[in-house]
């Protein structure tokens, strides 16, 4: 344990205190002392840059379960650094957004700082715990803090929805991924990234490979929000902006694309990996943002910008992991994608949170989010307006905003998937880059539409709810710094270049270097007229048509019918399964004893038939036998006429009286058979019992006496025909092939010499083998016991009643 | 002797089953009745038959039965006499109870899960 270990675990640590701070300081609003946090980590995190500059990665071990092989390693190295320094610093931000945004006074504050910080310390430990099973640990905690946040507001149906949703989809995927992981360990025999990473070339032969490249993968899509799992998304907007800002853009959506990343040593170089990474990302990129043009709840537009940028980033590592199957790193052409992801996610961070930061205040500032009541709102909020102009043109992609490097360098990495000469891709490989060309048309189209329907246009100050006025100044510095940082990282890109990306691009694909070696990024704004930058031209020109006859090609989106959306499909599954899974135990469990023996039965014969069969198992012969004789003969007739007697009796009380036949048959058996003690207890046991059945034969309620006719029943009959049929075959097989001599000759031999009695059963009973006949007094005293209480308590009841 | 014995055991298992099979509760007891002697039988048979004298020291025979199952079967039905002495008394009580001895009326309905 160390302080490495502690900072990891201190949001943890600290969600503990937040209630007893939020009782003891009313006064003060909660998340001021939150903040501390999370600025401390950023800063304690900021220190380990220039470790990763150099290529040496922080390793730290505590044991948790060491006999298992699972501990708790921390592992700083460029990836893992980059993510924790996003979700401390963008965590900060939040914090201090949120100090703002929810009132001290109407909401329930400890609860939402104390699930706030159990997310944090769960991202944090996913994105720096080396040991996968603590990974997947953390992953769960995150699904299971983001389902709290969702449904914070739980008295609101969608909220639970939402939260529900989330969890579903998101568990699901947590669940398959833990498969691949156990895979992972079955393959390597280790928990440890670094040392599967380090068995990769054994291990890519095995048979478990791919399967363990597809579990992970669902893991990473579904946390991700990529095609078809995006559907939780737009709903978890339902959480409070806040929330949504530093979970559903910045931080636990891009868990998925830190999975991808983190394992693109492993996997990275397989045709599977690329495919299923590369074309499942451009296709949620394009589906996301011709999505998020027909929103019209600013969250909704954000929501499906997200889906579709999170296709996009993922898009790049697919095409970066080609980089592999290239040798040199002079002129491999394919690295540009996997810098382009990692730029482009800080990017996303910067000009992501800020926007759900502006869309907050509006929300906050007017009462609605709805871009059909909201306009011309530039002259009331100048400030707000020019935060969402940079956040909304950087997500465009345009000069001067980060954004526009990122795009650049995305449409480089989609045109060079022309050139590439593996894994097939020379048939379809055309349609990476217009997917990703149209795509951007949308995105283009739906930024200009979140700032100019939002704060142009008419005021319509009839619609609003509240007289909207510009935000108080602790609402905006939150999204004036990301907004800042949006246009520093345009003119100094390069700051980050060596500090940041360097290192993230060294853990994604290190074998590419040599030892000790370095990538050298430069990211530059003007790099000449390349077709990228006619790709932007178009798509400014075609974005800006697009937008000003948005009318007249909206009813695009209602050539597929309500109905067939995979949000309907998922309610429809929901609901079937619901319906099918009670209509199933409906049909079985009818509440019927007799239906529930019938399935016993069943059973006992389908099994011990078929075990019977399968194992040849059975087998008759007559050796060793006794000989057949004329008492016994004679008593075996009575006793089958008896029983039948029974079955067919009209009256219970013959029932009842043949029942004890067959009983003083068996106390007969047992003197043919050298049982004089068992002769003795039946006898005795018999008649007790018959007279207790008659007992109650005498107390039925007058009506029922009405006799009746056992109904016959067909199955009833085969059923019991079956059973017996399967006893008597299992008894002449297991007489039929004694495997061991008997140990009566013990009991032969010693009664006399050991236990000082003749007669051996007692001896047996009280002596050799004396708990069993304890426990059996103690079952007496039970039954016995219990009748009394039944009869006792009725009597009482009748006293009060 | 064990074949003529295992199919009387055979019979005493399929009356048991019908009868656990029907609808009124005195049957089932019965049912239950006529299981354990088939059961009580059946391992008596398994012992082997008439191998020997009664298992009693006196009798100075060459051999004895093997006294074990009797030990065992002992055990088994002073518990099933307890047990079907108490479901006895059980379904007396659900008689003066309930008003039925009908399986079919003895379920639990919606409220009543």
């Amino acid at each position: 344990m160390t302080l490495l270990h502690l900072a990891i675990l201190s949001p943890f640590l600290a969600a503990i205190l937040v209630p007893f701070l939020y009782k003891l300081f009313r006064k003060v609003h909660t998340g001021w002392f939150v903040l501390v946090l999370p600025i401390l980590l950023f800063i304690y995190f900021s220190q380990f840059v220039n470790r990763t500059m150099e290529g040496q990665p922080v390793i730290s071990i505590a044991n948790w379960i060491p006999s298992l092989g699972i501990n708790f390693t921390v592992y700083i190295d460029g990836l893992g650094l980059l993510f924790a320094l996003l979700i401390t610093g963008i965590g900060a931000l939040v914090i201090l957004y949120s100090i703002y945004y929810l009132s001290k006074n109407k909401e329930q504050l400890h609860t939402f700082y104390v699930y706030l910080l159990l997310f944090m310390g769960a991202m944090l430990g996913v994105v720096l715990s080396d040991n996968i099973i603590v990974l997947y640990t953390f992953w769960e905690f995150t699904s299971l803090s983001s389902f709290l946040l969702i449904g914070y507001w739980y008295k609101r149906e969608k909220s639970r929805n939402g939260a529900q949703k989330s969890m579903l989809i998101t568990i699901f995927g947590g669940l398959l991924m833990l498969g691949g992981f156990i895979m992972l360990y079955i393959m390597t025999n280790s928990f440890s990234i670094r040392e599967i990473i380090g068995q990769v070339p054994e291990m890519s032969q095995h048979d478990l490979f791919i399967s363990a490249l597809v579990l992970i993968l669902f893991g990473a899509f579904t946390k991700s929000a990529q095609f078809p799992f995006y559907i939780w998304l737009p709903d978890a907007m339902e959480a409070p902006t806040p929330v949504s800002a530093y979970l559903h853009s910045a931080t636990m959506v891009k868990a998925g694309i830190y999975l991808v990343a983190r394992f693109s040593p492993v996997f990275s170089g397989t045709p599977e990996w690329f495919w299923i990474v590369s074309a499942f990302g451009i296709f949620t990129m394009f589906w996301g943002s011709f999505n998020a043009a027909k929103q019209t709840d600013l969250k909704g537009i954000l929501a499906f910008s997200t889906v579709s940028q999170l296709g996009m980033i993922m898009s790049m590592l697919g095409v970066g992991s080609a980089a592999i199957a290239l040798d040199s790193l002079d002129d491999n052409i394919f690295i540009v994608a996997t810098l382009a992801a990692i730029f482009h996610l800080i990017n996303h961070a910067t000009f992501k949170g800020s926007l759900f930061m502006v869309v907050g205040i509006i929300d906050h500032e007017t009462g609605t989010r709805d871009i059909r009541k909201l306009g011309g709102l530039m002259s009331l909020m100048p400030i707000t307006f020019t935060i969402s102009i940079i956040g909304a043109f950087s997500m465009a992609g345009l000069p001067p905003f980060n954004g526009f490097l990122s795009k650049e360098m995305f449409f480089t990495s989609m045109i060079r998937v022309l050139e590439m000469d593996v894994f097939n891709v020379e048939t379809i490989g055309l349609l990476f880059p217009i997917f990703a060309w149209v795509g951007s048309i949308f995105t283009f189209i739906y930024s200009m539409i979140l700032v100019f329907k939002t704060f142009t246009g008419k005021y319509q100050p009839e619609k609003l709810e509240k007289k909207p006025h510009e935000a108080p100044i602790g609402m905006l510095i939150s999204p004036m710094i990301l907004a800042s940082l949006v246009i520093i990282f345009f003119f100094f890109p390069n700051i980050l270049a060596y500090t940041i990306i360097e290192p993230a691009m060294a853990s994604i694909l290190p074998s590419l270097l040599a030892d000790g070696g370095h990538f050298h990024v430069h990211i530059s704004g003007w790099h000449g007229p390349t077709p990228e930058l006619y790709m932007t031209i178009g798509v400014v020109l075609l974005g800006v048509l697009g937008y000003l006859t948005l009318t007249k090609w909206r009813s695009v989106y209602r050539i597929v019918p309500k109905k067939l959306t995979l949000n309907k499909g998922y309610d429809r599954a929901l609901y079937c399964l619901d319906k099918s899974s009670l209509g199933i135990t409906k049909f079985y469990m009818t509440g019927f004893i007799r239906d529930y023996l019938v399935y016993i039965f069943t059973f006992f014969i389908v099994i011990l038939g078929t075990a019977l069969i399968i194992k040849q198992g059975f087998s008759f012969s007559l050796e060793g036998t006794a000989p057949v004789g004329i008492y016994e003969t004679v008593l075996a007739a009575v006793m089958i006429i008896g029983t039948i007697t029974v079955l067919f009796s009209k009256s219970r009380l013959t029932a009842i009286i043949a029942l004890g036949s067959v009983g003083y048959t068996l106390s007969l058996f047992f003197v043919l058979f050298r049982a004089p003690d068992l002769a003795l207890t039946q006898l005795c046991v018999e008649t007790v019992s018959v007279a207790l059945f008659l007992l109650c034969f005498y107390h039925l309620p007058e009506f029922k006496k009405k006799e009746k006719k056992l109904r016959f029943r067909m199955t009833n009959l085969i059923i019991s025909l079956g059973v017996g049929t399967i006893v008597t075959l299992i008894a002449l097989s297991a007489n039929s092939q004694r495997v061991t001599e008997t140990i009566a000759s013990y009991f032969i031999e010693n009664s006399y010499k050991l236990a000082g009695g003749k007669n051996m059963v007692n001896v047996i009973l009280v002596d050799f083998r004396g708990f069993d006949t304890l426990f059996e007094i103690t079952v007496l005293g039970i039954a016995s016991l219990g009748i009394y209480g039944m009869i006792r308590v009725n009597v009482k009841r009748e006293e009060e009643g | 002797m064990e074949v003529l014995m295992s199919i009387v055991a055979g019979v005493l298992f399929t009356a048991a089953v019908y009868l656990m099979l029907s609808k009124s509760l005195l049957r089932i007891i019965i049912g239950t009745g006529l299981l354990s002697h088939g059961a009580h039988l059946l391992i008596l048979t398994m012992g082997g038959l008439k191998k020997g004298a009664a298992p009693l020291l006196g009798e100075h025979a060459q051999s004895y039965v093997d006294p074990l199952p009797q030990a065992l079967i002992l055990t088994a039905i002073v518990i099933s006499f307890g047990v079907t002495s108490f479901f006895l008394v059980l379904a007396y009580r659900s008689y003066q109870e309930l008003g039925t001895d009908d399986m079919d009326q003895l379920r639990g309905n919606d409220q009543h899960e």
